[in-house]
């Protein structure tokens, strides 16, 4: 498959500031890639750089084949084929939504009047050409933008946290509008923004980025079950971190022992990734080893928070026939087919 | 029984003190209706004149030099017009949105001609490009004897294009610094240039704040008597103003002024409706940073030039001449009178006129606010009259009605204040409108709610809040009355002389020297409201 994109070693420095650091990044044709990270990670300061909206310090950056930035080169926006679509959708108030549409396109009229007829009935806007923009729906805002930058045939869209505009309600049927547009229109597209499940939702991949640089890449499963990171499983979900020492191949816990993932890595410091669905909890009046700190309840389930009597904390979803008071003595073990992540201070020990 | 004293307090607060005054709503319509009637009843009075004289108007239309006067004021207002536009477009753009090299300079320097009342600008164009000016002097030597004439249409429009070019410069670019940045950038990476961008959306955007901006560009020049009547190029106003001195028979004056004011009508009338057919807004507004700088490049230096040319003619050359003027005043002796009644005159009345014009737009900016309605709506479209009737005009309908009716106030200074609050209710209604409708209606309810009345709320919310928009609105008042001269020149009791009048007569006479001192002194004292209204605006970011 060929790439769509490709970002090589690109910083961007505003002032003492690092918002991008030697980041790589390659997109293949088709793929939607969702760009995912706390506000301030530079997010979006990447696709404004591939773009041409802001000017990279150094590296080099490739669009569907094309060298747009690299010492030496920097085309302008108007020359490196990226539909952005933005935040705000940025739609044009003085043009209708045919004009919109069109914007973008060169060549013969009716070319033209074909390529926009094709995208917006793509979008679902066919037969409201000519209103205009705030006489349309939040969502068929949002449409109409996607289209805008659909209809030149862009060699990659960029996606600027797309849905922050929209209530929660309507942004979940908007998603899975866009989503199906851009598969259907075969685009490549890179997705930025700060919500997980949105990220999950969209992208066929996802990148975790903080500070500037990119920590893990992957599908949502692989991100979520093999997090790289300390800092990439805290992000994704609910995460504690219980010590561990290794040998002869297993992981010894204050709750438990597991497999561990390889024979080489030996000794103490090390951490095991405990997610909720990891841990069991029973009610345990005599001894146990550990006290419901807090709990809170998720609709399903109810969360525990349990303090081990090393001072260590998990969260745990209890269980079903019976709701455990604060303070109740608990004996918490890890689920017996967890495959443990294990962490070595920051970074996952590879099996 | 803490309880009990409290609810006691409540009430005294909320029902006996709003018993014993009258209602505030009462006050305020009253004194909406009051400044209407201010503005509408002179005017009418002149129309009536106008109309009475027998024959005078249908004589007057048909006579053909009306018709060239006419045209003349069109062709001058409408070329000032064009030229500022041409000028601020490309000069918006480039403060705004260009990486040129001191850019802060430039943006205040590019302001300052605002200051510069057309009369001075007027004078300093005789002072240095007439007969016995600057230029010719400087030639001499060289055998020139004669310059080509400076005085009439060319005369007058290079003057006030250079002074009234900032009427449009402003508000496009406020414009352009408002405008959502990803429109831009959208255009961009939608594969338009700069240039295409440029013209197909950027342009758009700013159209709503280009017209408004020529449209009072247009009316001002179409108002103006101190640059054409010391050009000597013959318009509206001055012919006005000859007929008014010269004739017996002032309803000549009456009728031409008639003709004036439906013509500026006209143009306001112009700009409600553009107002109202532009819902130019944009769709959601972005928080983005702010756009990267377009690099000029190899257009650095035209960039340049073209301010530095602006600079030169608008502000650095008028200044330069007026101080070489005055300079040669004093090193040859020439008497020079008194400055300080005209000072302390000028001051005062503007003061005064500003004071009044503030009272006179507080009841009629809070009421269109807050009591939307038809009401509240015309009361407020006729206290905008006074953006289409030109000084010269008010001067003239108060003569006739101040004779008539109001002898004991006739050439009075309280019929000049009068003038002053009709000519310039638009410009304090502006920031009082805009401070009002930031204030929201929440906070008089949340005050009404607890416990305050109408008139507590005005006093203890409204009031301190608005108290950027009131500061704004008097410096601005008191900058333009300080500048007036028409109305001023008509309505000035005997012997009342300000420095704007001053420097029209001093200029006319070609007193240059006298002239340059007064303006000089004008242009320092217009500047200290100026100066304290951009200090404001970089401070808080109210208007």
């Amino acid at each position: 498959m060929s790439t769509a994109l490709r970002l090589a070693g690109v910083s961007k420095n505003f002032g003492a500031v690092k918002a991008v650091e030697k980041l790589d990044l390659s997109l293949e044709k088709g793929v939607i890639l969702s760009l995912l990270g706390p506000s301030g990670c530079g997010k979006t300061t990447v696709l404004r750089l591939i773009a041409g909206f802001e000017t990279p310090d150094e590296g080099a950056i490739e669009i569907d084949g094309l060298t747009v930035f690299a010492p030496g080169v920097n085309l302008p926006p108007e020359k490196r084929r990226a539909g952005m679509v933005f935040q705000d959708y940025a739609l044009f108030p003085h043009l209708d939504v045919y004009k919109n549409t069109v914007f973008g396109l060169s060549g013969k009229e009716e070319r033209k009047k074909a390529r926009v007829g094709e995208v917006l009935s793509l979008v679902g806007l066919t037969g409201l050409e000519h209103r205009m923009p705030h006489q349309l729906s939040g969502g068929q805002q949002q449409r109409l933008a996607l289209a805008r930058a659909i209809a030149p045939g862009p060699g990659v869209m960029l996606l600027d946290e797309p849905f922050s505009n929209l209530d929660t309600q309507l942004r979940i049927q908007i998603r899975g509008e866009i989503r199906d547009i851009l598969k259907r229109s075969g685009a490549s597209a890179v997705f930025v923004t700060h919500d997980r499940d949105e990220a999950f939702f969209m992208g066929d991949r996802v990148s975790v980025m903080s500070g500037g640089r990119i920590e893990q890449t992957g599908t949502p499963y692989e991100l979520f079950h093999r997090p790289d990171t300390r800092f990439v499983a805290g992000f994704l979900g609910t995460a504690d971190f219980v010590p561990c020492s290794l040998r002869d191949g297993t992981a010894e816990t204050e709750i438990g022992t597991l497999q561990s993932p390889n024979q080489r890595e030996t000794g103490e410091g090390f951490h095991v990734l405990t997610r909720p669905d990891d841990v069991t909890l029973r009610e345990s009046s005599s001894g146990g080893n550990g006290a419901v700190a807090a709990l809170s309840f998720m609709g399903t389930n109810y969360v525990y928070s349990v303090r081990l009597d090393s001072g260590t904390v998990v969260h745990a979803f209890g269980p079903h026939d019976k709701v455990l008071a604060r303070g109740v003595r608990v004996r918490a073990a890890f689920d017996p087919h967890y495959r443990p992540v294990i962490f070595k201070d920051e970074i996952r020990i590879k099996s | 029984m803490a309880g009990k004293s409290g609810t006691e307090n409540i009430k005294t607060d909320g029902g006996a003190f709003a018993l014993r005054l009258p209602d505030l709503n009462a006050l305020l319509y009253l004194g909406a209706i009051f400044t209407a009637l201010l503005v509408l009843v002179p005017i009418i009075y002149l129309a009536v004149r106008a109309a009475g004289s027998e024959g005078a108007v249908t004589d007057l239309i048909s006579r053909p030099r009306t018709w060239e006067i006419l045209k003349r004021s069109a062709l001058l207002s409408f070329s000032v017009t064009f030229f500022s536009a041409l000028i601020s477009v490309p000069l918006a753009w480039i403060l705004e949105r260009t990486d040129l090299p001191l850019k802060r300079v430039w943006t205040v320097l590019t302001t300052v001609p605002v200051v510069i009342p057309s009369y001075v600008a007027g004078f300093v164009t005789v002072a240095a490009l007439g007969p016995r000016g600057i230029l010719q002097q400087l030639l001499e030597p060289f055998g020139v004897e004669r310059l080509p004439d400076i005085y009439g249409f060319w005369g007058a429009l290079l003057t006030l294009t250079l002074v009234r070019y900032p009427y449009v410069l402003l508000p496009v670019r406020a414009a352009l610094s408002k405008m959502d940045p990803s429109l831009e950038e959208s255009s961009r990476s939608l594969g338009k240039s700069p240039f295409q961008t440029f013209a197909k959306v950027i342009l758009p955007q700013m159209r709503p704040a280009l017209t408004a901006g020529c449209l009072l560009t247009a009316l001002t020049a179409l108002a103006d008597f101190g640059a054409v009547s010391l050009l000597r190029y013959e318009t509206f106003t001055w012919a006005i103003y000859i007929q008014y001195q010269s004739l017996f028979d002032r309803s000549a004056a009456a009728s031409l002024s008639l003709v004036l004011v439906a013509l500026a009508l006209s143009l306001l009338m112009l700009e409600w409706l553009t107002e109202k057919k532009s819902p130019l807004y944009s769709v959601s507004r972005g928080n983005r940073p702010p756009l990267e700088s377009i690099r000029l490049g190899k257009w650095r230096v035209p960039a340049l030039t073209l301010c530095v040319i602006i600079t030169l003619g608008s502000i650095v050359l008028p200044v330069s001449i007026l101080g070489m003027w005055l300079a040669r005043g004093i090193a040859s002796g020439e008497i020079m009178p008194g400055l300080a009644a005209p000072l302390i005159n000028s001051v005062y009345i503007s003061a005064l006129g500003a004071g009044f014009t503030l009272l006179a737009a507080f009841p009629v900016a809070y009421l269109a606010v807050t009591k939307r309605g038809r009401m509240t709506y015309i009361l407020e479209r006729i206290s905008y009259l006074g953006f289409a009737l030109p000084g010269i005009v008010i001067g003239l309908a108060l003569v006739f009605f101040g004779i008539r009716y109001l002898a004991p106030i006739y050439q009075t200074r309280t019929m000049l204040v009068a003038a002053y609050v009709i000519l310039f209710l638009p410009i304090a209604l502006g920031p009082l409108r805009t401070s009002f409708l930031q204030l929201g209606p929440r906070l008089g309810e949340a005050a009404r709610s607890l416990g305050k009345t109408h008139s507590g709320v005005m006093a203890r919310v409204t009031i301190p809040l608005s108290v950027p928009g009131i500061v704004t609105g008097t410096l601005l008042t008191f900058l333009v009355t300080m500048r007036e001269l028409p109305a001023t020149l008509i309505l000035s009791p005997i012997g009342f002389k300000t420095l704007a009048t001053s420097v029209w007569s001093a200029s006319s006479e070609a007193f240059y020297a006298q002239a340059a001192l007064y303006s000089l002194v004008l242009i320092v004292i217009s500047s200290v409201p100026m100066a304290v209204l951009i200090l404001k605006q970089k401070n808080g970011g109210q208007a």
